[in-house]
């Protein structure tokens, strides 16, 4: 990584050092602090200031993996630590392609993590902004009562180093303002939010947040349940993002090696739409999960998916290749130092269109722009493709947005829904989100109401 | 409930006196000390292969201090006393009122309120024993049919000390013991891939394997993705909902749970805010939460702020009773706490939440509730859901159903979400079965925390249900 952290990563290798004859060892350590600010109704309603460190061993003999960590880095617990990895190791089945990353050459790209600003940012000032971005949501419509507005930083140190040769250590820290809302109409109640994601605090734009609170509680007033029928489907950039982010599961590596990926045996052939192009690229800075390395310290890197709608690569990490005799793509995850590596997309992109979302609507003559979905996590199934979400929007009638709707399922199935992309926006949107939010429209999606 | 001297407290009371007077040097009314240290062990078996044995430690303390309307806190992972008091200057600061001075707070003895007896505590069980289980998921798994391809299986405990003392007195320990076993199985047929899944787990320790048959949870995974293979499509549109005992407890976890917790009402971000008193569900209804239900996935001893866990009436034959409370809330009413007060770890604030949330029995021959449906849908496993508190709308998944055709179960279908509104669907529950059952265990989030969570009912009839199927 771009700059070291000299005493975390003398930490790591002092563990690796103690590696015995026939183990491979993987340390991993990480330090971090966290300000937390809520206010409600103009008072401050808390302020968290939290700091936590962790180290995460993984030790691997005869092909057998052992796995401990702790939330300190006390010295005395990272021994207890390496000798409960150690312990770990004899329960482990024997996995002929279990193994640490090995150094590949594939050059790190820089890019810059740490903001110098935001680390000094003082305290009153960020709970100053909270204040301020309520204050512009109440402004920004009547209707609207506040129910929380935050403001979270973080910062964040880690270190990796192994006994294959990798050692890598970096620091970053990012923040965020969100706001939630509620509007009222008589009985009825709607909720919306609106956030900014920057390097620092300078570069929010409450304005914006704000009405995004403000429009997304307000816009589902006096909203009904449709009738069920088939209907084209505009996803608005914020749903695009999830939709995306599901296809992950199904590009993963290790889950093709498993069985577990319905794009098994598909690689080369149509899977999508020819107007569909989805990049797995971490080196773009523009990106909110830009990376510079994945979770077991190789260099990030750009990977096509799927290329004009047709299935380029799946994504793998060290492990995941060796399994299916290829190279690691640089897509390990990690969540910290509690568990080990995963696979996955870093940083999902959809090539843009050429539209804005008001010319993709207007090309449409009966539709719904979904403009929320709920139960991702429990309609959605990634190894069998069923797909069904529960949606609010707005009826879109001969190019036309109409009233709003709610309480109503939109469902197909992966398979089909990527087939029937009918067109893209240009209207990228780089979310803080795994992958980037676009106007993306689906043909032949069942909505599902009274 | 019983009051016994701790043998070995996380942090010595006076420590904590000293700490909690800190927590309360710039004038803040309340300060408390959560002690928490977490031992835990998992194993995953995937593939055929034990992949991983992963042991984990997790020590700390949150430092919470109130003054009027503001919160400050601060956690830290160094117990000692320099470490404790850092923590609660820090917090100190956040919740800055301008006044001074020191506070002196006396605690007494450590109240123990336990509701769970753990006959062999899981960290004294050898990991080969834990290993063995998921080679027995496996096989079984793989027995029932040769569709199934793939198998998952997941084994967890951890043992959970916490330690909660506070600026009015209260001074509590428990121990938390919970004990997890899951399973996913993928099955494939002509139609292409489906899954199963189970998961058993109980706030006690290895016993839990005496107790269970590990095989027969195999099972129940792998012939739901067998079955699954020849499902059709799920119907769209409204129609009446046959939702199988101990399988849709989430049903109210949704529709009405997360709308009674006090903080979501306080901020008129429920749609039950203003409804006590009032009829809110069907008469049938009956609803509670209990801390205290033995064995149960969302069983505590005492709440994260150090109250005793209770068993609390929240609708009363389909009427308001009350809502669920925290330390906060509570205060700001002028009420009892009702020990609800919850966080997932010390670094964590704690908030209202739920613990094991159940519908009592009615008085209907579940099988008669079948054949008295002459078309709709019968849930026999749901997924999770998430809910809108505001507006009410909530969605949850159902992961095994099938059709009811005159008055019988029939095919199977395939998944889907469905979707209604919370006191729209309470008041369209007209049939309930005699025939009450625990769901799975789950883990309910909110705020970006999660907690264990139990929920249950008997066999019900929702009148109309909106099904997020893709058939006409």
């Amino acid at each position: 990584m771009t700059v070291g952290v000299p005493d975390l990563q003398k930490l790591a290798d002092s563990v690796v050092e103690q590696a015995k004859s026939g183990e491979q060892i993987e340390a991993y350590v990480s330090r971090g602090g966290e300000t937390s600010v809520r206010v409600y109704e103009g008072e401050l309603e808390h302020f968290v200031s939290a700091q936590s460190e962790g180290v995460g061993i993984r030790i691997i003999k005869d092909g057998r993996t052992g796995f401990a960590y702790a939330g300190t880095l006390e010295p005395s617990a990272i021994a207890e630590v390496l000798a409960e990895a150690r312990d770990n190791i004899q329960f482990g089945t024997v996995d002929q392609w279990a193994g640490l990353a090995e150094p590949d050459g594939v050059q790190q790209i820089p890019q810059k993590f740490w903001d110098e600003e935001l680390a000094s940012y003082p305290t009153d000032k960020k709970i100053e902004i909270t204040k301020e971005l309520e204050k512009l949501t109440l402004a920004a419509d009547s209707r609207v009562r506040s129910e929380q507005s935050n403001y979270e930083d973080g910062w964040g140190e880690t270190a990796v180093s192994t006994t294959t040769g990798i050692r890598e250590s970096g620091r970053g820290n990012s923040c965020y303002v969100s706001v939630a809302t509620l509007a009222d109409d008589g009985d009825e109640a709607q909720t919306g939010f609106g956030f900014s994601v920057g390097d620092s605090p300078k570069e929010f734009d409450l304005q914006k947040a704000a009405r995004e609170a403000a429009d997304r509680a307000t816009r589902l007033l006096g909203a009904t349940k449709p009738a069920s029928k088939k209907v084209t489907i505009v996803l608005d950039p914020y749903v695009t993002s999830q939709f995306v982010s599901i296809l992950s599961s199904a590009l993963n590596g290790e889950n093709l090696a498993k069985g577990r990926s319905l794009f098994a045996d598909r690689l080369n052939e149509q899977v999508a739409d020819a107007r569909f192009t989805l990049v797995d690229d971490p080196t773009n800075k523009l990106a909110y999960t830009a990376t510079d390395i994945d979770g077991e310290g190789l260099a990030a890197r750009r990977n096509v998916l799927i290329e004009n709608g047709v299935l380029k690569m799946f994504v793998h990490s060290s492990y995941s290749a060796r399994r299916m005799n290829t190279k690691s793509t640089g897509n390990a995850t990690r969540g910290g130092f509690a568990g080990g590596p995963g696979v996955g997309c870093l940083a999902m992109q959809v090539q843009p269109g050429t539209k804005t979302q008001a010319e993709l609507i207007a090309s449409i003559d009966d539709g719904v722009l979904i403009q929320d979905v709920a139960g991702m996590h429990s309609g959605v199934n990634t190894i069998s493709g069923d797909f069904s979400t529960g949606a609010s929007g707005i009826v879109i009638t001969n190019g036309t947005l109409g009233a709003p709707i709610r309480e109503f399922t939109i469902a197909s199935t992966l398979q089909k829904m990527l087939l029937n992309i009918v067109d893209l926006g240009k209207d990228i949107d780089w979310l803080p989100m795994r992958a980037v939010g676009l106007s993306l429209v689906i043909s032949d999606v069942m909505m599902s109401g009274s | 409930m019983a009051k016994t001297q701790s043998a070995e407290p996380l942090v010595a009371p006076d420590v904590l006196e000293r700490v909690l007077a800190a927590g309360r040097s710039t004038g803040a009314e309340f300060s408390e000390v959560y002690v928490e240290d977490k031992r835990s062990t998992s194993a995953g078996l995937d593939d055929g292969k034990v992949e991983q044995v992963t042991s984990g430690r997790d020590r700390g303390a949150g430092i919470r201090v109130v003054s009027g309307e503001t919160t400050g806190f601060a956690h830290t992972s160094d117990l000692s006393e320099r470490g404790l008091l850092a923590a609660a200057q820090a917090a100190a600061m956040a919740a800055k009122q301008g006044g001074g001075g020191v506070n002196k707070v006396q605690l007494g003895d450590v109240l123990r309120h336990s509701v769970n007896t753990v006959k062999v505590a899981p960290d004294g069980v050898e990991k080969s024993r834990k290993v063995e289980l998921l080679k027995r998921v496996d096989a079984a798994a793989r027995a029932v049919n040769a569709s199934i391809v793939q198998v998952s299986a997941g084994y967890g405990d951890s043992r959970r000390r916490i330690l909660v003392a506070n600026s009015n007195g209260v001074l509590s320990a428990d121990e938390q013991v919970r004990t997890l076993l899951r399973v996913s199985v993928v099955a494939t047929g002509d139609g292409g891939m489906q899954t199963g899944y189970d998961s058993l787990g109980h706030t006690i320790g290895f016993e839990m394997f005496d107790e269970n048959d590990v095989e027969e949870l195999a099972i129940r995974a792998a012939k739901q993705a067998v079955t699954k293979l020849s499902a059709r499509p799920a119907p769209s549109g409204a129609m009446p909902v046959v939702i199988k005992r101990g399988s849709g407890g989430v049903l109210f976890h949704e529709a009405c749970g997360h709308g009674l917790e006090a903080d979501l009402v306080g901020k008129s971000a429920s749609v039950y805010r203003g409804k006590m008193g009032e009829l809110v569900a069907s008469s049938l209804v009956t609803l509670v939460d209990d801390g205290t239900m033995t064995a149960e996935w969302g069983a505590i001893g005492i709440d994260d702020e150090g109250h005793p866990s209770q068993r609390n009436t929240l609708i009363q034959d389909g009427v308001l009773t009350d809502y669920m409370w925290d330390y906060l809330r509570a205060r700001k009413e002028g009420r009892a706490q009702s020990g609800n007060g919850r966080r997932q770890s010390y670094q964590h604030l704690p908030m209202v939440r739920m613990t094991n949330t159940f519908v009592l029995n009615g008085k209907e021959d579940p099988d008669e509730i079948v054949r008295n449906t002459k078309q709709g849908v019968y849930v026999a496993k749901l997924g999770g859901g998430q809910v809108d508190t505001a507006s009410g709308d909530f969605v949850f998944g159902m992961t095994e159903a099938y059709l009811i055709e005159n008055g019988e179960i029939t095919e199977p279908l395939r998944e889907g979400n469905l979707i209604g509104n919370g006191p729209e669907v309470l008041k369209d529950i007209d049939l309930l079965g005699n025939d009450f059952a625990m769901g799975n265990p789950g883990t309910c989030g909110k705020d970006g925390q999660g907690v264990p969570v139990g929920d249950g009912q008997p066999t019900l009839r929702v009148r109309s249900l909106t099904i997020g199927g893709t058939a006409a």
